[in-house]
């Protein structure tokens, strides 16, 4: 029993880390079409200015969570800068907009290695996240709740913005017929820089929640590409509602099969894709 | 109001207008009739943004669109109920008509929109998909008519709807005419635009063969069959 809980705890908060980093890749994958490979180097990127502004800082309570604004901010900035210098017109192009990503993203990699260097690091975290919450036999570790907490609130902000603003409206109306949008006089560069903007900075959230948690070093957002892919594929292109969903049965396929099947972990990580792809294509909660 | 001069418009490599030139005056109704395949939906679409015309000129009050995207010409007054409705499924009808509102300039309101198709507001909160044919056109109306606009381009509004409806629809257009709109409608079928329509012109591949009034329309037999089947 307790092995029971205490595994899907961890499948759960990892799974919350899983949708942190990749409800920005459907928002972007659903409203504009666009294929965008260098979402994980938001996440590092992210978390390399969370690094670097604690550093300079000092790490406190109030700074780590400005430090995860600041990230957001500057990595959302960057993200509307890339889609409106580059990604404009490559609307409905899958290949061109896979390889300028994935240009993209092996770019950033490299200057992760000039500026940080090779070395695995960690995000610093204030004291307190790293203690134990201790029911009974149960330990858990707060830093692991702190990251379902933030999923929470990450959800609900989504929600909130994507259900009950206009903004999140004209995002909606976009994503179901992008030409009629503008056919309405919704501005559509004004959407696409927005929601690009936002699913940049979310990762970049990720990446400062997620390197107090694993290590951040050159490469690591091309580990975390293919899980953020299984998330979308597994949800259904687009769907918020289904990256949660998938996020949480990836985080418990991960934790039960490093359990039960430590040699498979990677296999068991990407089964459910397959048979989700073979099923069901257009995934749990995707529109055909 | 709209002065469209010798356009020509290609849909990928099929050349679909081959030099249309017409124009729309303030508060006039244009039909533009002809059989499907003919061009119809094609001039919409040059009109409103979605195919540009990859020769010709079109200008609205006096400014050239040819080569603007489609929200900055809704922006300048344009309103588009587009062929098949294309209604936002996912956004109820409150947020069909919020998310097309232009703002800052005065013009219709959801309420007014709401009084006129009273349809609307029992089903406010319905999504999009969720609703009937004819509820679908009201909304793609209405929703047309929440950009503010001084000139509505109306595809085949009456495509699929059942005869009392259609009548509603042509009961619509005359009061939006009376309100000091533009429209340029285009239908298949010839009932309607006989009957708010101040004048016709006849698309056959590509080209405006006939120009005329809907009287000299309803008398003339020969290019009723010609032109229409009919």
């Amino acid at each position: 029993m307790e092995f029971l809980i205490m595994q899907s705890f961890y499948g759960f908060s990892y799974g919350s880390l899983l949708f942190i980093l990749s409800c920005g890749f459907t928002l972007i994958f659903g409203v504009m079409k666009f294929v965008n490979m260098a979402h994980a180097s938001f996440y590092l990127l992210g978390g390399y200015v969370g690094i670097t502004f604690l550093k300079w800082i000092g790490c406190t309570t109030l700074s780590f969570f400005l430090g995860i604004i600041v990230a957001a901010f500057t990595i959302g900035l960057l993200g509307v800068f890339i889609q409106r210098a580059f990604c404009r017109g490559l609307f409905g192009q899958d290949l061109p907009q896979v390889l300028l990503t994935l240009g993209f993203a092996l770019f950033f990699d490299d200057l992760v290695l000039v500026v940080w260097g090779g070395d695995p690091v960690n995000v610093a975290v204030p004291e307190w996240l790293k203690d134990t919450l201790t029911f009974s036999n149960y330990h858990f570790p707060i830093y692991r709740l702190f990251m379902i907490s933030t999923a929470v609130i990450v959800a609900f902000g989504l929600w909130l913005l994507l259900d009950r603003t206009s903004f999140g409206a004209k995002i909606r109306a976009t994503a179901d017929d992008e030409e009629m949008a503008g056919g309405v006089g919704i501005k559509i560069p004004l959407v696409s820089a927005g929601v690009f903007g936002l699913a940049a900075a979310l990762a970049a959230i990720a990446g400062v929640v997620g390197g107090g948690f694993l290590s951040l070093y050159p490469g690591a957002g091309l580990i975390m590409i293919p899980l953020a892919v299984a998330v979308v594929i597994i949800g259904g292109l687009g769907s918020v509602k289904g990256a949660a969903a998938a996020s949480v049965l990836l985080g418990l396929i991960d934790s039960f099969g490093k359990a039960f099947l430590p040699e498979f972990a990677y296999f068991t990580m990407y089964l459910p894709m397959v048979i989700i792809l073979v099923v069901r294509p257009t995934g749990l909660f995707g529109k055909a | 109001m709209l002065e469209v001069s010798n356009i020509h418009t290609f849909y990928g490599d099929s050349y679909i207008l081959q030099g249309v030139s017409l124009g729309v005056d303030k508060k006039s109704i244009i039909a533009i009739l002809g059989r499907n395949g003919m061009g119809k939906t094609t001039l919409i679409r040059s009109i409103i943004g979605f195919t540009p015309p990859r020769e010709g000129r079109i200008t609205f009050e006096q400014k050239d669109i040819t080569r603007l995207p489609a929200y900055k010409r809704v922006d300048l007054g344009i309103g588009l109920v587009p062929q098949g409705r294309r209604i936002f499924r996912s956004l109820s009808v409150a947020e069909n008509l919020k998310v097309a509102e232009v703002k800052g300039r005065t013009g219709w309101t959801s309420e007014k929109v709401l009084s006129v198709f009273p349809r609307l507001q029992e089903r406010i909160d319905h999504r999009g998909d969720k609703l009937s044919g004819g509820e679908q056109q009201m909304l793609a109306i209405g929703r047309a008519l929440m950009t503010k606009p001084s000139l509505l381009l109306m595809d085949e509004p009456s495509e699929g709807l059942a005869p009392v409806l259609v009548h509603v629809m042509q009961e619509s257009i005359s009061l939006l005419k009376q309100e000091g709109l533009s429209i340029l409608l285009v239908e298949q079928s010839i009932g309607v635009a006989l009957k708010v329509a101040d004048y016709v012109h006849l698309l056959s591949h590509g080209q405006i063969a006939h120009s005329l009034t809907p009287e000299q329309l309803e008398a003339d037999n020969e290019v009723k069959l010609r032109y229409l089947g009919v």
